[in-house]
């Protein structure tokens, strides 16, 4: 899932200081998995603007706010409390915020910074393990991808600042080499190591990203 | 061809030393440093390291070729896409710079630039291969070159790092992608250089032993918390701890590790920082 979290309060009491009444929106999949965007967050988030003596008009969960049809279709079904509101108030990842913002020339104030793409550790816990990269190599390294575990993404090996087979950027964090290494030892088999992986196809990545099912 | 590659082609006993391109415009001063170093083959010249930014690497390494000293340019993945690193190396080799040291680069998280995109776009092993493609007259693209480079590539080796077996396998990477020579990272142990003397004797690649001037105890710590890849061990810390002169310790440590390459290397490349005066001593 998208993980995200909430802005600095300060850094949203800036950018609403023009704005007295506003409409929430929230996000029932990933922003409120992670405690971010659901209707709890929502409901606080109205406490805290009542604190700053500012007016919720409404608010709505949408199902997965990333959905641009069903974004339009929620925001018209309130379409009266969104006429009132000075600007919309999104927690939801970016991707959400721009559903919104896709379907409105009212100003979006999007609430939270989306971090990663998340697997979930424990509740509360996340661990990015993909990056979208578009050209996947998890077939020979073991199931663990470098281009996201390693700090350096690279493709061949560890870097230099292996030290105990931990990672030069964070002490506590395991090198992902290392991680590799040691599952295809166990696995009996050469993987990654056996050639010299070519330089990686970044065009797959070119931005922005489309995809047409046929 | 390169003095470098001569000399360690002829299987002498080679010394490399570094300099750092200054922060700032004026060149005078590294020159000048340049110009004193004495009994060195050719001098590295790092590459906005430990990702602080600094003068482009080229240009010094361009200007110490101008005086007829030889340089070892480093060039990192770090800061260049592949465009980038591939013109970076075609004005390199307009310039007559033939040795090249491709490394991964310290993370720019260590530097002063920490907000910095790392870029990482190919790895030293890929570089490695790019550089080989440019020494036959081709580019990444396979577009031909105007004038072929005559690259005398080298890559870097942690010889302190574990799992060794696991570095040994990039190791040999670099070597089937075309490494000439390697250049350690800074080692301490004579069992680690031994280790590593050993496990590359089959490639038949020079190694030139990283040999670094440690100057006091609290340099020492500080490398151990902040350098990555750097491991200076405890004894090494007591020695420079307990010593009344801990820069002629450090000199005294430096000599024991250039025995060792003597030993076990075909050379030593000589990390003084700034204290090159010292260089006569740690070979004697």
């Amino acid at each position: 899932m998208i993980i995200s979290e909430a802005k600095p309060l300060a850094e949203l009491q800036e950018v609403l200081a023009p704005f007295g009444r506003l409409f929430l929106v929230g996000c029932a999949a990933c922003a409120t998995a992670c405690k971010a965007g659901g209707e709890e967050e929502v409901f606080r988030f109205q406490e805290w603007m009542a604190g700053q003596g500012k007016e919720t008009t409404g608010s709505v969960i949408i199902d997965e706010a990333c959905h641009i049809q069903r974004a339009a279709r929620d925001l018209r079904h309130h379409a009266q409390a969104v006429a009132a509101a000075d600007a919309l108030v999104v927690l939801a990842c970016g991707s959400g915020v721009q559903s919104i913002s896709s379907n409105t020339d009212k100003r979006v104030i999007g609430a939270l910074n989306s971090l990663f793409l998340g697997n979930v550790r424990r509740f509360g816990q996340y661990e990015e393990m993909c990056s979208l990269c578009g050209d996947c190599i998890l077939n020979e390294t073991a199931g663990i991808c470098p281009v996201t575990n390693c700090a350096k993404g690279l493709l061949n090996g560890p870097c230099g600042g292996m030290k105990a087979g931990r990672c030069e950027i964070d002490g506590e964090l395991d090198c992902a080499w290392r991680l590799i290494f040691e599952r295809l030892q166990r696995q009996q088999r050469p993987g990654v190591f056996a050639r010299r992986v070519p330089p990686k196809a970044w065009s797959r990545r070119r931005k922005p990203g489309r995809h047409k099912i046929r | 061809m390169s003095q470098l590659s001569q000399n360690l082609a002829a299987g002498e006993f080679v010394v490399t030393a570094e300099v750092a391109p200054p922060k700032g415009i004026d060149l005078a001063p590294v020159l000048a440093t340049a110009e004193k170093l004495q009994g060195v083959t050719a001098v590295n010249v790092t590459d906005n390291q430990g990702a602080n930014m600094r003068l482009c690497a080229l240009v010094l390494a361009g200007e110490l070729r101008r005086r007829g000293i030889e340089p070892v340019l480093q060039l990192t993945c770090r800061d260049r896409n592949r465009v980038a690193l591939q013109s970076d190396l075609l004005g390199a080799a307009a310039l007559g710079i033939e040795n090249v040291l491709l490394l991964s680069g310290d993370h720019s998280k260590f530097g002063d630039h920490p907000d910095a995109r790392p870029v990482f776009d190919l790895d030293a092993v890929q570089l490695l291969d790019v550089v080989a493609g440019l020494n036959r007259g081709v580019d990444m693209a396979g577009k031909p070159l105007a004038g072929t480079p005559r690259f005398f590539p080298g890559a870097a080796v942690n010889p302190a790092a574990e799992p060794f077996e696991l570095v040994l396998q990039k190791v040999r990477k670099k070597v089937d992608g075309g490494a000439r020579f390697f250049q350690t990272q800074a080692v301490f142990t004579r069992v680690e250089l031994e280790r590593l003397a050993a496990a590359v004797a089959p490639l038949n690649v020079p190694v030139l032993a990283g040999v670094l001037l440690v100057r006091s105890a609290k340099m020492a710590r500080f490398l151990n918390s902040s350098i990555p890849g750097m491991c200076v061990p405890d004894e090494v810390v007591a020695r420079l701890e307990q010593a009344a002169d801990p820069l002629l310790e450090g000199v005294a440590i430096a000599r024991e590790t250039v025995g060792w390459a003597r030993t076990f290397c075909q050379g030593v490349h000589l990390m003084t920082l700034g204290h090159d005066e010292t260089i006569p001593e740690i070979l004697r």
